[in-house]
């Protein structure tokens, strides 16, 4: 256990009187794709904003590389290497395809208020550089063509893809998927696919939250199943498959040794 | 040569160009003055519309800052016989200090908690400058604030405040300009969008608020610094709540995001102003129309020119030549069709 990248230890989430994530632990290996599953309401995204710190376990911890981060801030955590898309995509809609990918390098350059305000300093050569890493992360994309296009104006496929070069252009360690394939078309989603096979051969460690079943028993190492805000299975795809409460959570059934 | 054209650098020297030609044009002391002030309104603006257009935080209480910094000036240089220039100087570090103290509890927060703390904020100046009599002099003003100077040359006459305010607009604009341009002028914009994302990208959103929020009271109080020592007087009324909603009114017409929609929106502004002003001396019932008409404005250009009049202009035009464009196309059809 101590080789994994991130555990999470009895993660528990209350809104209110509503318990959205019930005692979850899990861990994430690295270099594997994890995947979170679980049906409509399940909890999954609410776990997914508490590793990336947006927000705040009613108690439990998060562990990265051993270190507790459940009480650091987004921006922080951002800094450690853990990069995220969000469900409904949030890109910056009034600003380029470009200028949102060089927002992704932010913690890979140092402008401040004043050398920005001045140009003191090496801030041109700086900015040259902001500007031609985003465009390589566009160009690993294939959205080259796009790169003067305001966000918003992008078809929403191109949307999805602009978002994860955003985030992979923070050079994370771990990638979080918030939903990638919910509203693309079958055809996007198998390039989905292979984009994700591509990051995850670039060495970055994907955890995904889906409820597309035959999207992530194809592509994910390990599984974690999540029905009501509790943990109800993990594993492999072929154990996940065979197992009757997951089955149960999935066709809603009762389990047949409940 | 393109990229010249269109670099911040390029447009501030056309401005300048244009600040050493417009005096020539201007008829007497009195536009000048008008100049003047709208020279001082565009600092206000630029400063709001960083903090307003860019990183999308609201203040309803500009005019303190403006006359906080004014106030500082006007005392210090009364009172002390400092340097104006050292007093400008304290002016924006004691501005800055204060909207430090207002934006850290409001800018952590997400939501709109900043415009309501500065909308009671600016009522507290307003009232403290009313009312602290001994040391503010209270509705009767301070007079006889000196006058900014180089060695032994002042800044009296109506010509060489002129420069000296535009010098310091044209230089203030182009700091700002360089800085939406940049690493930081992209995460205002980005978190003004999008906090969630923005903080997942690493990007530290309340430093980038207050920081941003502080810098536009700083330009707010550098503003009221060069209005008290190129009026030489200076009274509560301009940094009241109207004041505010001036400087508010002309970031929204002058286009959120556009470092020279300020310039535009300021100048818009003040010219109607004191339009309104020479109005109400002629015919009293005229007085009280300011406000009225800065509500009015404001609706209209919110529903009409929702991006401000820089960019509404802009798109008229070109939507204009565009439609040109296909009419004269689709006339060389229809004489190929004849000809054929």
């Amino acid at each position: 256990m101590s080789t994994s990248l991130l555990e999470a230890k009895v993660v528990r989430k209350d809104f209110g009187g509503v318990t959205a994530v019930d005692d979850v632990s899990f861990t994430i290996q690295p270099q594997q794709i994890t995947a979170l599953i679980g049906p409509n309401g399940a909890g999954k995204s609410t776990m997914l904003n508490m590793v990336s710190g947006l927000i705040k376990p009613t108690s439990g911890h998060i562990y990265w590389k051993g270190q507790e981060i459940t009480q650091q801030s987004t921006h922080a955590i951002a800094r450690l290497g853990i990069a995220r898309t969000f469900q409904n995509v949030q890109l910056f809609g009034n600003m380029t395809a470009l200028e949102n990918v060089m927002v992704g390098r932010h913690i890979h350059s140092k402008g401040n208020l004043f050398t920005a305000m001045t140009r003191l300093g090496r801030i041109g050569a700086e900015e040259e550089k902001v500007r031609r890493d985003a465009l390589h992360y566009l160009e690993m994309l294939g959205l080259t063509d796009f790169a003067a296009t305001n966000a918003e104006d992008l078809p929403f496929g191109h949307q999805r893809l602009l978002e994860i070069a955003r985030a992979l252009a923070t050079e994370p360690i771990l990638l979080l998927l918030d939903e990638a394939a919910s509203g693309l078309s079958t055809h996007e989603k198998q390039d989905l696919v292979k984009l994700i096979f591509r990051i995850r051969d670039t060495g970055v460690t994907i955890f995904m939250v889906d409820h597309d079943m035959e999207l992530v028993m194809g592509i994910s190492d390990a599984l974690v199943v999540l029905d009501h805000g509790e943990k109800i299975a993990e594993g492999t795809p072929m154990e996940i498959q065979r197992n009757p409460r997951v089955i149960a959570a999935y066709l809603g059934e009762e389990p047949p040794n409940a | 040569m393109k990229r010249f054209i269109a670099s911040p650098l390029f447009a501030a020297l056309c401005g300048l160009l244009a600040i050493i030609l417009i005096p020539e044009c201007v008829a007497n002391n009195y536009q000048l003055g008008v100049l003047i002030f709208i020279g001082i309104y565009t600092l206000l603006a630029v400063g709001l519309n960083l903090l307003m257009g860019y990183a999308g935080q609201v203040s309803l209480g500009h005019a303190a800052f403006f006359g906080i910094g004014a106030y500082t000036s006007g005392i210090l240089t009364t009172q002390t016989h400092i340097s104006p220039w050292l007093a400008i100087l304290i002016g924006i570090i004691i501005t800055s200090g204060v909207a430090l103290l207002v934006g850290i509890p409001c800018l952590r927060l997400k939501g709109h908690y900043l415009a309501m703390a500065t909308l009671g904020f600016g009522w507290i100046v307003y009232i403290v400058i009313n009312n602290w009599k001994s040391v503010t002099q209270g509705s009767s003003g301070i007079t006889n604030i000196p006058n900014l100077s180089i060695g032994p040359f002042q800044f009296s006459s109506d010509i060489s405040r002129y420069y000296l305010v535009w010098g310091i607009v044209i230089i203030v604009l182009l700091l700002s300009a360089n800085l939406v341009q940049s690493r930081v002028g992209r995460a205002l914009r980005a978190l003004h969008r999008s906090e969630d994302a923005a903080a997942s990208l690493g990007v530290n959103i309340a430093w980038y608020k207050i920081s941003v929020f502080v810098l536009s009271a700083a330009y707010a109080s550098l503003a009221g610094s060069l209005y008290a020592h190129t009026v030489n007087y200076i009274s509560p009324a301009p940094f009241g709540f109207i004041g505010s909603v001036e400087i508010v009114v002309m970031v929204v017409v002058g286009g959120m995001a556009s470092i020279w929609g300020a310039l535009i929106g300021a100048s818009s502004i003040t010219l109607l102003v004191e339009w309104l002003r020479a109005l109400g001396q002629q015919n009293p019932k005229f007085q009280e129309f300011e406000i009225i008409a800065h509500g009015a404005i404001l609706i209209i250009v919110m529903i009409f020119m929702p991006m401000g009049l820089t960019v509404g202009i802009r798109d008229s035009i070109l939507r204009f030549f565009q439609r040109m464009q296909k009419k004269l196309a689709v006339a060389a059809k229809e004489k190929e069709q004849v000809t054929k």
